[in-house]
């Protein structure tokens, strides 16, 4: 059915010239605006989580997540085999029945261990970034909001954590506190990763606070909580959102090195990081030994990085 | 004729489609001559512009048709490095935020001289002296102390005033101010224009003032021409325009300002809203919002009729209008 | 009637410090300066002045997004400027603001429903719960916005149409006065009008009284039934719309209007200018005396001693002319600056 005339439209018919004003609108709302339905009400987050299930992009990656997750709690699901059960005389050998992958220096299968890898590498990915991302986005977003002495003291504490070099921080912290679980490297990198976040919270907070409408708000009576969590937040959490899912995959790869360095996930765990390290050296001779985990380990990534970009669109109306 | 803007067509990709935000315009300027383009956001007067001094941004922006002559030659049809040398030197454009149009980390002085080191090849020591020359000419106090300074060392007038001596400083034939008193307070603002207007008059240049203000078009323009949707709607010369507009458009932004001098009843207000350039309305673009409207305005483009010798008027009635509005 | 709003000599200084650890005080940007008006119910005040006269800071003293540093603002007799918590929130249910700019206002997240719906979710007295959807739909009806619109959001309008949008988050609570700072300088000339034929409908149909600033004078003039101009801080002249245009006494209002471009090509051979020379000084060194005699024609020696009152000038107080209002000035004289209409006051 063809769109009715705006200008023949009875309803919206204007006054004649001259009378100016209020209804003369109607008629060039229905030019630059499609006849929109009424309905129920509608927020931010109702509104993109319509968008998002319409999203291939957001579907996509967040099937493969939900998947990693699921072989991360039950690896049983792909493998029954045990990860830690190798045979030496296998070391490097290429891929054979029942052991796609083929095996690695130790002779444990690639497979299995790609499996049982993810366990370690997302928890440690996830939770650091969570981590990180509610710390960080926490206290540079109050010290961005409320401003003052807590932010001149906030930001000299992050600077202090910033300049902390990374590589000797994880030898000096992760060889004092050791555990045989994933804890102290999350602990580590969330230590480390909160100021990155804190400042780009800082600084969008702070861009956002200084628009009409938060002042609107205030105008209104409305008290901090309420002019952070509806007027300042949503419109400063698309750049934390981005940056941590850049950071996750950073993350996932820190304790890869930490892990190479020996400071990290130390054996029996298995992880995404032990393996790639220790095939990093035989790149030659077994690539196959690198491309599997790394493969894992960049699908992952990207999974996570598209789930941030779909985000952070569908929190934007404007790009709707 | 110094320039002529023949039927002009510029078109930008946007994501909601292709916005044609000049549709065929033409216009000219003769040497001493102020031409005023009026229009309000979206009518494609800044856009013309940009397309004349060959500065649009392309992509998104892409010219689809027309020419634009300067001194007989066709612009658009020079490669870029000689078009390079006619900006500046023989046409010069100011803008309406000097604060972002001048460069903040280098002194006035070097920005000035910078014209002459680049087009006339002058030394540095040169360059400066001519620059202490160009402040003193736009009446900047103290030139030769303030010469070394920073653009935000200067009050808006004033850098409005270093943008001016900018676009002066090679005497080009052709100034092309867009908006250049906008962003000033009134009575700065009436300095400047006043400083523009003696300017023009001592070198004997053309001026295109870009503007959406009537009231500084009636102070300086010789003639007129009113922007809408990408089209010359009106063009005459400045006191007939107001005196009897031909234009539905022009009548309606006339009728809608209030005034300084009495109090007035209710304001006209012209009903609706612009068009979107990426989807203007069939025919007369203007006839969703005129009162004349009749069923020939919605199927046909008008012409530029002619009102006068001097005068055009897009709309099918014209007659009408400025019979109505002489009455 | 008594006033609603009486505002006495209101003064906003911000202090220049220097140094992080240990804040010295090096001066103060004196952004309001000793301002006092009445606002009477159901009228409009116009304040009218360049930028950096503080027009716009006295706009966010009077809606208490800004705390005066000394001065008082009473509303219906009781003082606000001290007022914290519940007793502020009240008072803020009856002097809303209008914004200036229609794009950074509106919360682009939110949707037109949620935006001007929000009053009602701080002061939820004012609608009960299941109500307030139909409030909204009847303040976008009110302001002229299409009611189905209530999903959309801000971006989706243009900037006339989000005015709109701003005007009807002040009615919700059905204030009686409502601050509008520069409501339709950023709108273009043909929306303008109709913006503020909207404002003028609403002030009739909701005796609201209105404290309009803007720097147009010709808006100002078509608004308001008093008006008055700010220099500096402070206001320097003060009075009817036709005393103030037609019979202004001070040199800066005189140079003001003499100033505005006038849409009649006729008027620019005739019409006087008066030029002023410079800038206006900063506010964080304002000149002694009178702050306008280093622009002022005028200007002799007493204008740099003497701080001139505002008051009605010794020359007009006993003369029965419009002249006779309240101007700052120690050498008021009357001189007409504004040229009439060549169409006549038809228009």
């Amino acid at each position: 059915m063809p769109e009715p005339d705006p200008y023949e439209n009875p309803k919206e018919a204007v006054a004649p010239t001259g009378a100016g004003g209020a209804m003369d609108l109607a008629m060039s709302e229905a030019e630059t605006l499609e006849r929109g339905g009424t309905g129920r009400p509608r927020s931010l987050w109702s509104d993109a989580w319509h968008q998002l299930r319409r999203n291939p992009v957001f579907l996509v990656s967040a099937l493969l997540i939900v998947f990693l997750v699921l072989i991360a709690i039950w690896p049983q699901i792909l493998t029954g085999a045990d990860p830690l059960r190798c045979d030496l005389s296998k070391s490097q050998q290429g891929s054979a029945p029942g052991h796609p992958f083929g095996y690695d220096t130790q002779g444990c299968d690639v497979y299995t261990r790609t499996v049982h890898g993810a366990r370690a590498s997302i928890t440690v990915g996830v939770c650091a970034t969570l981590g990180a991302a509610l710390l960080g986005s926490l206290l540079g977003g109050l010290a961005g909001f409320f401003g003052g002495w807590w932010d001149a003291l906030l930001s000299r504490i992050a600077d202090v954590f910033f300049g902390i070099p990374v590589v000797l921080g994880g030898l000096v912290f992760l060889s004092v506190v050791t555990s045989s679980t994933v804890w102290p490297v999350v602990g580590f990198i969330v230590l480390l990763g909160w100021p990155q976040i804190a400042r780009i919270a800082r600084g969008s907070v702070i861009t956002a606070k200084q628009h009409d409408y938060v002042q609107a708000a205030r105008a209104l009576g409305a008290g901090s909580g309420r002019m952070l969590l509806r007027h300042v937040g949503p419109n400063a959490v698309a750049p934390v959102i981005v940056v941590a899912t850049i950071a996750l995959g950073t993350y996932i790869a820190l304790e890869a090195t930490l892990s190479f360095l020996g400071v990290g996930l130390r054996p029996p765990t298995v992880s995404w990081g032990i393996d790639i390290s220790n095939a990093a050296p035989q790149i030659r001779n077994a690539p196959h030994m690198l491309l599997w985990p790394a493969g894992a380990l960049s699908v992952t990534v990207l999974a996570f990085i598209m789930l941030g970009d779909a985000v952070r669109d569908a929190l934007d109306p404007k790009l709707r | 004729m110094l320039l002529e803007v023949r039927d002009l067509y510029v078109e930008f990709r946007t994501r909601d489609g292709v916005a044609k935000a000049v549709n065929g315009v033409t216009y000219s300027v003769d040497a001493g001559e102020t031409l005023a383009v009026l229009g309000e956001s979206g009518s494609g007067k800044s856009v013309t512009a940009q397309a004349v001094m060959g500065i649009l941004d392309t992509p998104p922006g892409r010219i689809t048709g027309g020419e634009v002559l300067f001194r007989g030659r066709d612009l658009l049809k020079l490669k870029e490095d000689a078009r390079r040398a006619v900006r500046g030197a023989e046409m010069a454009m100011i803008f309406q935020d000097a604060l972002s149009s001048l460069n903040p980390v280098l002194t006035v002085g070097d920005q000035l001289g910078e014209m002459f080191v680049v087009h006339r090849g002058m030394s540095r020591k040169d360059a400066r002296a001519k620059a202490v020359e160009l402040m003193d000419r736009v009446r900047i106090p103290a030139a030769r102390e303030r010469v070394g300074q920073y653009p935000h060392q200067f009050s808006g007038g004033m850098r409005q005033r270093i943008m001016i001596a900018m676009a002066m400083a090679l005497e080009p034939a052709l100034i092309i101010a867009d908006e250049p008193t906008t962003a000033l307070d009134v009575t700065v603002q009436a300095q400047v224009m006043e400083l523009l207007a003696e300017l023009r008059r001592e070198l004997g240049m053309g001026l295109i003032l870009i503007t959406h203000d009537l009231g500084v078009v009636a102070d300086v323009a010789d003639r007129i021409a009113v922007m809408y949707a990408g089209r010359i709607v009106e063009t005459a010369p400045v006191h007939d325009i107001y005196k009897a507009p031909a234009h539905p458009y022009t009548q309606g932004l006339l009728d809608s300002i209030p005034r300084l001098d009495h109090k007035g009843r209710e304001l006209y207000a012209i009903k609706g809203l612009p068009p979107n350039l990426t989807a203007i309305p069939p025919g007369c673009p203007f006839h969703p919002r005129c009162p004349r409207a009749r069923d020939v305005c919605r199927i046909d483009v008008p012409p530029l009729y002619r009102v006068s010798e001097e005068r055009r008027s897009a709309c099918h009635f014209w007659e009408e209008t400025v019979d109505a509005s002489s009455a | 009637m008594p006033p609603l709003l009486e505002v006495r000599d209101l003064v906003k200084h911000y202090p220049l410090t220097r140094g992080v650890l240990f804040r010295k005080q090096i001066g103060a940007v004196k952004a309001v300066d000793g301002v006092s008006f009445d606002l009477r119910p159901g009228e409009t005040l116009g304040i009218v002045g360049e930028s950096g006269c503080g027009k716009s800071t006295v706009a966010k003293m009077l809606v208490s997004l800004e705390r005066p540093t000394s001065g008082r603002i009473l509303y219906k007799g009781e003082d606000i400027t001290g007022l914290s918590g519940r007793a502020l929130k009240a008072v803020r249910r009856n002097i809303q603001m209008v914004f200036q700019d229609p794009y950074t206002s509106l919360n682009p997240r939110m949707t037109v429903g949620d935006i001007v719906g929000e009053p009602f979710d701080i002061h939820p007295e004012v609608a009960p719960k299941g109500d307030r959807r139909r409030k909204v739909r009847e303040l976008l009806d009110v302001v002229g916005l299409n009611p189905e619109y209530i999903n959309r959001y801000p971006h989706q309008f243009s900037g006339g149409q989000r005015q709109r949008i701003g005007i009807a988050r002040g009615l919700a609570l059905n204030p009686e006065i409502i601050v509008a700072d520069e409501p339709v300088s950023a709108l273009d000339v043909s929306v303008q009008a109709q913006v503020v034929n909207l404002m003028e409908k609403l002030q009739t149909e909701f005796g609201l009284a209105y404290v309009f600033i803007a720097h147009d004078l010709s808006i100002v003039r078509h608004i308001s039934d008093r008006v008055g101009v700010m220099y500096l801080g402070r206001i320097v002249e003060t009075g009817t719309d036709t005393e103030i245009y037609d019979h202004p006494t001070h040199p800066y209002t005189q140079a003001l209007l003499s100033a505005v471009p006038v849409p009649d090509p006729e008027a620019r051979e005739q019409r006087e200018r008066i030029l002023l020379t410079g800038d206006v000084p900063s506010p964080t060194g304002i000149p002694s005396g009178c702050r306008f005699r280093t622009r002022c024609w005028k200007a002799r020696e007493r204008c740099a001693l003497e701080v001139p009152l505002l008051a009605v000038p010794a020359a007009f107080r006993d003369a029965d002319t419009p002249a006779r209002h309240d101007s700052a000035c120690h050498f008021a004289e009357e001189k007409r600056v504004v040229p009439g209409d060549p169409r006549g006051h038809t228009g």
